[in-house]
Formats: structure tokens, sequence, C-alpha cells
């Protein structure tokens, strides 16, 4: 039975989600089964040092009595290692309180109340929308030549090459008592590349579902190029400085507004950026920000952890704080309105909570030469680096600039300059927006994918800097 | 098991790999959370698989599965070997190992309390007992608390001969209040951040933690930062308590002396270190003559970097990292020690089956001195003291960081003033470790367990602990930002 889940496309696992539903001996039950293989090239210092490949799976089981609810992981996909799990969840739930919160599972009514597409039919049909058999295919071989290209031009510019070629397949399936069928195949790839000199260093990466879409080549020469302009960089005193943020970097900053306030677990406890602010405008108005989980520009999930089809869900609207994202849980703890109904869940369920996986901030018209056109003096961003929170509410963050910073003085690039710490807030800095890109790119992300344009900003407070 | 895995390394010994092991992993574990006065989070997890990772023409492969049985020991066997060969494609120059004595061993981590033989209604009664205690008013906006425990069996054989079986359980807890009044929401937890304070022991670390004991006082520090002064800007003499000088330890000196990173093979992900080979040579003043730092994985007491063998088979160690200063010493491999002319000291480590080993911290101690808190904030005429992490962040050489801590009091002429909110400080690791002129030692000398230090592609997050009493730095630059 384990070979066969975890052949992705195989509607097999349906009829196997089937069975493990029927051994949850409880009031309601959810089974999750996620099944997959992962293989990852991991090179440095112009060769490849780690090579791995991995084959997994996971069911998780909620088993509710009443509003207990007990959830019980398990890696043993055998059938004797779910009918444990089933009686561990089982077991979990018996032993506790009563949770008011919790209402019930979602059922399959719940989002077809509210005109949402139709639950992903079921087996045996799962058809590979978001799956690229050619991913499914690509060989440790396929990996190592890749990685040899880009190794291959770092070494003819004297330069040296670190990064991963990560491809994945893998399929999930969920399913509940009250009805909810949903199955979808999988596949991702990416490609990273860190290109250094004895004083400089450029990046360059590649996201998609489709292994045939990421072009080796092109990130190559992107991270090479950027490395070749990134050499002896001179420092300059930190302070606030206009800045035109590369894609990369405007997408650490989009995750990092997802992980402090776009999800509803956060707002209903009062610690989002979002909380009270719903229907005001919290930053420019040229910045929109939507989830939208079936866009194939993005890294597209139909569903989320609870079987819920996704819905597209606008956060920031021209500047103005719109909506969160919601699961079945938070969506039940908020009171019914005459306007609007009961809450529903909007498809973002996780682990820990909602969260939005597939963002998109709104392209502008920019191009990011222009940007540099019409800065006085600013900093050219590529990337940041190791970015937390400080303050979660005022979305105060801090971080490092990393792989190319340039200053940027009368319309031109001046020179590489070396990195700078930054402690700032995200919302204060998408207050003062001067361009935005025409173009975007995807970004991988904590939760999912993001995919973001270039950004000119008029302040970003540096405050330290390093020896490189 | 040792049937499997010997299938297991005859398979790559015939298809021509000069090096294998084998690690086959068993695990389980729990998490158990309230908040708010309902439970939060009641779920449990169990886990199996077995990895296998060869040298062929040179290079490294690595396969792994979840089904534990001899056909697929034969197929990963088989895809391990293919995927060194792919490796060997591409490489500069063949790995090479520094030697290793065949061991057969067994070790265990001692737990008194099986937590999972502790009924699930205890630990909720534990949790809800700390969790009222928190609730003192209407500005606890959310009050939590929440405990985790894990458990591994572990075998590792390798083409060389070693056997070795390992054991350990562990367990850790915290609690938490976010206080939230005016659209100020400040928070305070216990004992730690990162879902506690963890050990490689049982459930009796849990009760030893005595979290509704703290509980009132973590909550009304919690409401007390909602009208707390901005932490001022400047430059002053600064106090951290233990846990977050176990993160500074950990941030600036723990990750920069993994030899792996220092040779560059972490530059494509969070990258490299500016403790340079040429620095050991020289001897670097790392720090003052007041900073000795070691690395050791014999440490007892459950430690949580603690361990009997590497996940290369090398015996637990104790190296001397930095002596009263002197930088004298790298976390090491069997491949990365011979670039230093060294034999491996013992840190690589898996997270689980389906992860390679790479070089992580064990416990990484800044070593007591003879001071007490009380005496060192005596002793401080102009200072901060700062308790307990709140953000942190360090460059991609771990030079330049900035860490937050949850609160904060000013120290005026030898005495505690007024609390801080949203304390940060800022510096460079060698300037920041040559400024401590004084460390606490005594019963307040103490290893933090920090379960999920990050590493690696994939991903690892792996048990590391770190030994630390109260220290004092001159002059730190606090309070950046604008606020």
């Amino acid at each position: 039975m384990r070979d066969k889940l975890a052949t992705a496309g195989d509607g097999r696992i349906m009829d196997f989600l089937e069975r493990a539903l029927g051994w949850v001996e409880a009031d309601q039950a959810e089974v999750v089964l996620r099944t997959g293989e992962e293989s990852l090239t991991r090179y440095a210092n112009n060769a490849i040092h780690q090579n791995v490949a991995e084959k997994s799976g996971e069911a998780r089981i909620r088993a509710v009595l009443g509003r207990k609810v007990g959830l019980a992981c398990t890696g043993d996909l055998s059938e004797e290692g779910i009918k444990a799990a089933a009686r561990e969840a089982v077991a979990i739930a018996r032993l506790q309180p009563d949770n008011p919160d919790f209402k019930s599972l979602v059922s399959k009514e719940d989002f077809e109340a509210v005109g949402a597409p139709a639950a992903p039919p079921a087996p045996p049909a799962p058809v590979p929308v978001f799956a690229a058999p050619r991913t499914a295919e690509f060989s440790p071989e396929d990996r190592a030549d890749a990685v040899k290209g880009i190794i291959d031009r770092a070494k003819s510019r004297g330069l040296v090459a670190a990064g991963a070629y990560t491809t994945a397949v893998g399929e999930i399936a969920i399913g509940n008592t009250l009805g909810v069928r949903a199955h979808t195949p999988l596949t991702s790839a990416s490609l990273t590349a860190v290109v250094m000199s004895e004083t400089g260093s450029g990046y360059a990466d590649s996201h998609s579902r489709d292994v045939t879409r990421i072009d080796p080549s092109a990130v190559a020469i992107e991270a090479v190029e950027k490395c070749l302009a990134n050499r002896e960089p001179v420092a300059i005193d930190p302070g606030e400085f206009e800045v035109i943020l590369e894609e990369y970097a405007v997408a650490e900053l989009t995750e990092y507004l997802n992980y402090l306030g776009f999800g509803a677990r956060s707002l209903q406890e009062g610690h989002s950026f979002m909380s009270g602010m719903l229907g005001r405008k919290v930053m420019d108005s040229r910045v929109t920000i939507h989830d939208d989980g079936l866009d194939p520009v993005g890294n597209p999930l139909p569903f989320d952890l609870e079987g819920v089809p996704k819905q597209q869900v606008t956060l920031i609207d021209e500047g103005v704080a719109r909506d969160v994202v919601w699961d079945s849980f938070t969506a039940g703890r908020e009171k019914r309105t005459k306007a609007k109904g009961p809450r529903r869940s909007t498809g973002h369920a996780m682990a820990g909570g909602p969260f939005a996986q597939n963002l998109f901030m709104a392209a502008g018209s920019a191009q990011k030469q222009q940007m540099v056109a019409d800065c006085e003096r600013g900093l050219l961003i590529t990337r940041f680096h190791y970015v937390r929170a400080v303050h979660p509410t005022r979305t105060v963050i801090t971080g490092m600039t990393r792989d190319g910073t340039f200053l940027v003085e009368h319309g031109k690039i001046i020179g590489p300059v070396k990195n700078f710490r930054f402690t700032q807030s995200i919302t204060e800095a998408f207050s003062d927006v001067r361009q935005v890109g025409r173009t975007r790119k995807i970004q991988g992300g904590m939760f999912g994918a993001v995919v973001v344009p270039a950004m000119h900003l008029g302040r970003f407070n540096f405050t330290g800097r390093t020896e490189h | 098991m040792r049937e499997f895995t010997r299938g297991v390394l005859e398979r790559v010994a015939r298809a021509g790999a000069g090096y294998a092991d084998v690690r086959v992993v068993q695990s389980r574990e729990e998490t158990v959370a309230v908040k708010n006065g309902k439970v939060d989070t009641v779920a449990t997890g169990r886990d199996r698989g077995f990895g296998v990772r060869v040298l062929a023409d040179g290079a490294w492969g690595f396969a792994a599965s979840a089904t534990i049985t001899p056909e697929e020991g034969e197929r990963v066997a088989d895809l391990a070997v293919r995927i060194a060969r792919a490796s060997a494609r591409v490489k500069e120059k063949d790995v090479t190992l520094s030697p290793l004595k065949p061991v057969e061993g067994r070790w265990r981590a001692p737990a008194r309390k099986d937590p999972f033989e502790v009924k699930v209604e205890d630990k909720l009664d534990l949790l809800l007992a700390a969790e009222k205690r928190m609730r003192i008013g209407p500005d606890i906006q959310v009050s939590s608390a929440g405990l985790q425990a894990y458990q591994e069996c572990k075998v590792f054989a390798s083409s060389e001969g070693s056997y070795i079986e390992q054991e350990l359980t562990e367990t850790g807890g915290v609690i938490e209040a976010v206080a939230a009044r005016s659209g100020e929401v400040q928070n305070r937890s216990y004992p730690a951040q990162f879902g506690g304070d963890f050990r490689l022991a049982g459930h009796e670390w849990l009760e030893q933690l005595d979290l509704a004991g703290q509980a009132e006082r973590v909550a009304k520090e919690a409401v007390a930062l909602l009208d707390a002064e901005q932490c001022p800007s400047g430059h002053r003499d600064l106090i951290l308590e233990g846990s977050q000088l176990a993160l500074q330890i950990h941030e600036s000196c723990g990750h920069p002396i993994e030899l792996d990173r220092v040779l560059g093979t972490e530059a494509g992900l969070v990258g490299k270190s500016f403790l340079t080979p040429d620095l050991l040579k020289s001897r670097f003043r790392y720090g003052s003559e007041k900073v000795t730092i070691t690395a050791d994985a014999t440490l007892g007491g459950g430690a949580l970097g603690s361990f009997g063998y590497d996940d290369e088979g090398v015996p637990a160690q104790r190296t001397t990292i930095v002596d009263k200063g002197v930088f004298t010493g790298y976390l090491t491999s069997r491949e990365t020690a011979p670039e230093i002319g060294q034999v491996s000291n013992g840190t690589m480590r898996a997270l689980s089956w389906n992860r390679i080993p790479l070089i992580r911290m064990t416990n990484i101690n800044l070593e007591p001195g003879d001071w007490g808190l009380d005496e060192l904030i005596r002793d401080t005429k102009d200072g901060i003291y700062m308790d307990l992490n709140k953000s942190y962040s360090i460059d991609d050489r771990r030079f330049n960081f900035q860490f937050g801590t949850e609160v904060a009091w000013e120290i005026k002429d030898g005495a505690l003033g007024k609390m801080l909110k949203n304390p940060t400080y800022t510096g460079l690791t060698p300037e920041f470790w040559r400024s401590c002129d004084a460390v606490a030692g005594g019963p307040e000398w103490r290893v933090w367990g920090i379960p999920n230090c990050g590493k690696g592609e994939p991903m690892q997050g792996i048990r590391v602990g770190h030994g630390a009493a109260p220290a004092r730095f001159r002059r730190v630059r606090v309070g950046v930002g604008k606020w």
C-alpha cells in the first residue's frame, strides 16, 4: 500500500482515504494523507557536496467527540499504522474537556453555500492541473548537469558558486465524514545560486511547479553578473535612505506581513497589525495584495488542509486593510452578521492556523531602470537576510542586506556598498511608495509562494553595517 | 535491526561504494497546549524510517525511505549509490574521512518519568492551572501554556563495522501572557522562548519548571510593560540574563565555529563564518579573558545537546572553543577535520532518518565566572538588564547581530530601576565578547535547551544546549531603531 500511495496522480489514494475514515470511531473524523518524494542537490565551493532523496508520507487524523478534538499524525502509512493513529486520536479527544470555540469539521455544504467553486471531484479523476510530469521525472543526473552549468559559468569568471536544486513530487488527499473530499497531485522545483568573489557576491533563483520552466542558465547569468557588479564594496554610514528593492527583497517584506497579520488567528488574538484596522488605510494606495490559491502564476494548491476550496481574498486594497484569511475554526468563532451571515472559511487552513499561501502584490508601471533614474540618493537592494520580527503589531522587523547592495546618486548606480542592518516598520515603509515595478517574480515563501514586483520606497531605516 | 542494516550495507558494497552508513530512527512526540482557558492542541506524532549515506567515486549520496523492509533497503541503497555517482560528476576532489575505530555501543539518556505514560488529563491540569493564574485582568489578551515531549530510538551501522544504539527522551514547556491595551501589545514568557526550556529528561522536568508558580509574575510583567518607558537609545553597560545569553552564544559563537559552515558549505543558504582557519592559527582574540567557551556533548544533568555518539559513530567529546578569550577550536566532522589537520571531535547530527548529518552544536557553554547577579547589578553604575529573547538576527558571516528581549530594567547606581519596553541591542561579535568583563557562576549557571536550531537544506531543526549565567558587557549599543 505504501508504494502505491507514493505514486503521484494515482487515484488509489482516495480508496485508502475512504477506508481510513472508517477506522476512526468518533462523531466526526478527518483524514489528511500526504505522500511524496523530494530530491535535493546542494552545491558549494564549485562542487556538489550534498545530494539527497527522500520518499515519505504522513497521515494526519482528527477525531471529534462532541466539542473535543484529538489529533494524531503518523509517518507509518501501513494499515496498522493508520489504525493505531486513529485509535490514538480518539483516545486523545476522549480525555479532553470541551472546547466551546470548536463547532464542527467543515461540511461540503459550508463552502457550496457561499458560492465557492465545487470541491475537486472524487476519484478516480485527479486532474494534474498543478503537477508537471517532467518535474516528477527529473533525475539526480539532470540536477547534477544543471548545477554544473552554473558552476562552469562561475568558474569561467574566477568565481565560486553555491546553492541548491530541489524537485519534489507528491499528492495530497483530504476527506472527512461530513462529505468533504479533495485530492491533487503536486510538483515543485526550485533552483538557487549564490555566486561569490573574494569581496562580494550575487544571487539569483527560480521557482516553478514545472521544472522545464526553470532556466539554470538564466539563474547563472543573473547571479554571476550581480557578483561581478558587487566587487569591493565600500563602507558608507547607515541612516535613512530611499530604497529600490528588487523582487527578492519585496517578497521577504510581503511574507512578513503575512506572518505578522494576514491570518485570522492573529487578528482575533489582537496581535495582528490588521487588528482594529480593517477598512482603514494602513499603507500607500499603490499597494494591493491578495491571495489566490488557484492562480497558476504562483504555486497553486486548490484547497486547504481541511479540504476547503481556496477563495481569492483581497488583503490590502489600494492601501486599505480589507480582510484576512480564515479557516473553519477561526470563522466559527466569529459572530454572524445580518449583512453577511455567518463567517466562512476562505480555504486557508494550515497546521498552525490560517495563513495566506499564494500571495500576489499588484504590479505597477515602472521599470527598474526608471526607478534608478528617479532616485536622488538611495540604495538598490538585491535581497534581505535573516529577517526577524521585533514588534509584531507595528510590523517592525530587523535583518541584513545581502548579495548586492548599491549606492544610487542622481539617478545613477555609483557602486556597491557593504551590507547594512535595517530596523524598520514594514507598514511605514509601504506608506511611502514612489514606484512599483511593472513585472513580477515568483518567490518561495514561509507558507507557499509570493509573486511581487520591485518597489521604490521613499524611506528605509538602516541602523548598522557589517564588514562585508 | 542488525540484519536489516547488514543487508543494506552489503547491497551498497556490491554496488561499489567505498563507505556507507545507515541510520534507522523511530520516534514519537506529543504536544499539549492550552489557551485562554481552553484546550488548544492535543496532538501526537509517530515516525520511522531509514537513511543510507554512501561515498561512491569520491562523492556523497544519500537516500531515505519510511518503509523499513529488505526490498526497500535494496532500492534505497541503489538510489544512494546512483546519487553519489551523479555528485561525482561535479566534484573538485575526492571526499576523505578522518580515521575512526569501529564502535559497538549503546547509550541512553536518563528519564525518570516517561512523559508518554503520564495521562493527558494530568498534563492538561498542569497547563490549565498555570494558564488560569495568568488571567489577572482585562489587559491579558492571550494566556497560553504548552508542553512537548519527544522520544527517539536510533540505530547507526557503518561499513567500517560500527553498530550503535541510542535512546533519548526530551521534554520542555512554556507559559506566555500577551497583554494589550490601546493598540500597544506586549508579551512575557517563562522560562524561555521557542516553546520553552528543554532537557533530556522525563515529565519530572515539567514538574520542576513550576509553570504555575511563575504565572502570576509573568502576567503582571506583561501588563506592566504596556505602561513602561521605551528602552533608550545609546551605549550602556548591558547585563544579559542566562537564557538570552544562551541565544547570544548560539548565534555568535555556536554557528560560526561549525567547520562545514567555515569551509563554505552553507554559503548558498544562511552564509559562512568570519572565524576562518587563519584565525585559529593566529590565536585570534575572540573575547575578553573572562570568556571561555566549550563544546561539551558529554555534559550531564539533562543537557539537551548531549549524546553518546554522533551520527558518524564518533564518541561524544568536550572541546575548548575559546580559552580565556583566545579562539582555539571548531566543531568538526570526519570530512572537515582533515582540512585543518585534525580528526573529528564528534558533532555530526541529523534531525531524523530522512536527513543527512551536518555539523551541529552540542552544548556550547560560556564557562561560569565567580560573580553573582546581585553583585553584577550592584557593581554597575549606568546600565540595562535585559531578560528573555524576543527577536534575533545576525549577518551571513555571523558578525553583525541584533537581539531584542521581552523586557529590560534600567540599572542606576547599582540598583535595578524602572522597567523598559521593546529593548534591543546590537554589535559586532568580537567587539561584543571583548567587552565582557564579568560572568556569573555558582547556582546561576545552568544549561538552557533549545529544541529547534535550524541549519541546512532541507532545513533541520535540531536540539542543542547552552550553559550560561548572567554576564555583563560594557558600553553596548542599545535601543536600536525608531520607536
